[in-house]
């Protein structure tokens, strides 16, 4: 199996005022071509500053990265850019959605920064975004601005803005984080499905409930590697809002 | 990034706060106007002195009889009493490029006709006068060389003073009008001028030969003023020069003896007549700058404003793969649209006020493209200097702590 992620000796350090903090301490892991990883750790584990350096937003200061066989550990700022807009998609969360955009431009948004590659017409872009939308269940709110979505909605509307550029991998960030179980459950559906169609999904999540919808869950502490397992056994969206329902039924009965 | 969807995005961005947009552009749009304004009215005080002193004739060039001053003591201007008609034999006699010369000699007077009177200018001229400037007649004509000659007691009229003496002013051919009770037979009515430079009404006169009004009205030996044309394409500054040299002779004016007349040439006229209106178009052009410069701070304000109001926005785009140049290239088109606009409105605000100044201030405002473009110019250029900062600002955000943001 190829790697999407090769990490060799990655070194964060952050230059403060007089003691150097090292954030990230000589990480090496590969993450392969279709899996879906939950990287978990508690608050100043160095999990924030590895998606921040998986997501292209922050560079390491010591080690490689290589990112779909690219090495992308010294980048310029607007390579920087290019690698986020075309390899990778975001999800936030607080879903960070533009305010009074309507979601098909959100979803839009992406394309136009799009500086190479396929240009689409304008109306080819609309329904590219029409088709994300649709995928993640939220057609018909296509004309609503954030404001007037749910948070699980606006959730949908962020996956779709994330897909739109065909990324290699999917970087979710406590995607589930402002959401109830029940809209939990069915983001972490969408995130499981697009999986199964072959997208890489890192998610950044403290809660085990959620790691445990991903196949393989990788620990940091102390800005090291400290465990990574295969989930033993694997939470399905479907099941889970299944189980809700019949909870629901007996708390009602 | 299209620029269609650049544009797009900067205009939604200040139609979502529409109040401060007009806020921000105010000072743009003041300053524009003010510069539309004010140049407008230069140059309309510019044309309407330039046609009024166009209509005096072609080529003219007037001597004046200046002040003198006698033991401390200054007489006023044309008080001097130096000017005299032989003057005015020697300039045409010894200045060859002078065409027409016409000695006159100024002054006020009562007139009356029948049980109306008209207090009135009364011009001393000879027949080359009405060539010189341009008189036409509406009924009648000019005096003749005899008519000089015999000091005849004949005279024509503007239209003013038929209009005041007579009602209506084709009913004075050949009337008679009293001036300091001597009769006068008119013999002509002039065409219509209008007011001239300084703004008198150029047809409130009665002209008559220069040695009725010398001998019969005013009762004086010298000349107020001598009216002369230099010939089609003369050198005009030259010819002026010819004849402050002729007069500067005749009157022995030299060393420390003040010249005790003037001569002045069409243009010279212009000049002055113009020159307090350039000073008025100067300061008013000054004040719009200055608030153009201000309406300027203004937009770089409220950039400033919106660039740290907007860092999260600027975070999610830098995230979803916006570059830097990108981001520069939205707040900066933004900043240029809200001055374009503010120019804009300015430009139609401006002509408005000027609309109403010519309309209610009766003031003449000349609008012409010139300084439409140039104040469109300089907001545009206002936005994009005023906007550049910003932009930079925005544009060089750190990605994670923009996202951050609160």
């Amino acid at each position: 199996m190829d790697a999407i992620i090769k990490l060799d000796h990655l070194e964060k350090t952050y230059q403060s005022a007089e003691t150097p903090v090292r954030a990230v301490r000589s990480v090496s892991l590969e993450i392969e071509r279709g899996d879906f990883v939950a990287i978990m750790g508690t608050s100043g584990s160095g999990k924030s500053t590895m998606m921040n350096i998986l997501g292209c937003l922050d560079r390491p200061t010591g080690g490689t990265y290589l990112l779909d066989g690219v090495d992308v550990s010294h980048l310029s700022r607007n390579e920087f850019a290019d690698v986020r807009n075309r390899k990778i998609g975001f999800v936030f969360q607080n879903f960070n959605l533009l305010a009074r955009t309507s979601a098909l431009d959100n979803v839009q948004l992406p394309m136009l920064y799009n500086h190479s590659g396929s240009k689409l017409s304008a109306r080819q872009q609309q329904d590219k975004a029409m088709q994300m939308l649709e995928m993640v269940g939220i057609g018909k709110r296509s004309d609503h601005t954030p404001s007037q979505l749910s948070g699980g909605q606006q959730q949908r509307v962020a996956i779709a803005r994330s897909l739109i550029n065909d990324p290699v991998l999917l970087l979710a960030d406590e995607p589930t984080g402002n959401l109830d179980t029940r809209t939990s459950f069915d983001i972490l559906g969408i995130f499981q499905r697009l999986n199964d169609q072959g997208i890489t999904v890192i998610m950044v999540t403290h809660e085990n409930d959620v790691a445990n919808f991903a196949k393989r869950i990788i620990v940091m502490r102390d800005g090291k590697v400290r465990s990574d397992v295969k989930v033993p056994q694997r939470s399905f969206a479907d099941i889970e809002l299944k189980k809700l329902e019949a909870e629901k039924d007996d708390d009602d009965s | 990034m299209k620029f269609r969807v650049i544009i797009l995005t900067a205009m939604s961005a200040l139609f979502r706060n529409k109040m401060r947009t007009l806020l921000t552009a105010l000072g743009l749009i003041i300053g524009v106007a003010a510069v539309i304004v004010s140049v407008g009215m230069g140059n309309g005080a510019k044309a309407q002195v330039m046609a009024q002193i166009a209509s005096m004739g072609d080529n003219v060039i007037l001597v004046f009889a200046g002040s003198v001053n006698r033991g401390g003591m200054t007489s006023g201007s044309g008080g001097a009493g130096t000017l005299t008609v032989d003057d005015a034999m020697a300039l045409e006699r010894d200045v060859p490029s002078l065409e027409l010369v016409s000695p006159g000699a100024t002054g006020g007077s009562r007139v009356a006709a029948g049980n109306q009177n008209w207090s009135t200018k009364i011009y001393g001229a000879s027949p080359e006068y009405f060539d010189i400037r341009r008189w036409t007649f509406t009924q009648g004509g000019p005096f003749t060389d005899r008519d000089v000659k015999t000091s005849a007691k004949v005279c024509v009229i503007g239209n003013t003073v038929a209009t005041q003496l007579f009602g209506e002013p084709e009913l004075s051919l050949g009337q008679t009008i009293r001036i300091k009770k001597v009769p006068f037979t008119v013999i002509g009515l002039l065409g219509v001028k209008g007011a001239d430079a300084r703004g008198q009404d150029q047809d409130d006169t009665v002209v008559m030969p220069y040695t009725s009004a010398m001998k019969r009205v005013m009762g004086t030996k010298t000349l107020s003023i001598i009216n002369v044309s230099a010939v089609k394409g003369a050198n005009i500054p030259s010819v002026v020069q010819q004849m402050t040299d002729v007069l500067s002779q005749r009157h022995h004016i030299g060393g420390d003896r003040d010249a005790d007349f003037k001569v002045l040439s069409q243009e010279e006229i212009a000049q002055m007549a113009t020159a307090t209106s350039k000073i008025m178009g100067l300061l008013l052009t000054i004040v719009a700058s200055v608030s153009l410069i201000i309406g300027g701070i203004g937009i770089m304000n409220i950039m400033l404003v919106s660039v740290t109001e907007r860092t999260r926005e600027i975070g999610i785009r830098m995230a979803i793969g916006a570059r830097g140049s990108d981001i520069l290239l939205q707040f900066f088109i933004e900043a240029i649209t809200l001055s374009c606009l503010g120019g804009l409105t300015g430009i139609a605000f401006g002509l408005g006020s000027a609309q109403l100044v010519s309309k209610f201030a009766g003031m003449p405002v000349l609008i012409t493209s010139g300084p439409i473009l140039l104040a469109f110019g300089v907001s545009v250029a206002v936005g994009v200097t005023f906007g550049f900062y910003p932009a930079i600002k925005a544009s060089s955000l750190d990605p994670i702590e923009a996202l951050r943001y609160e």
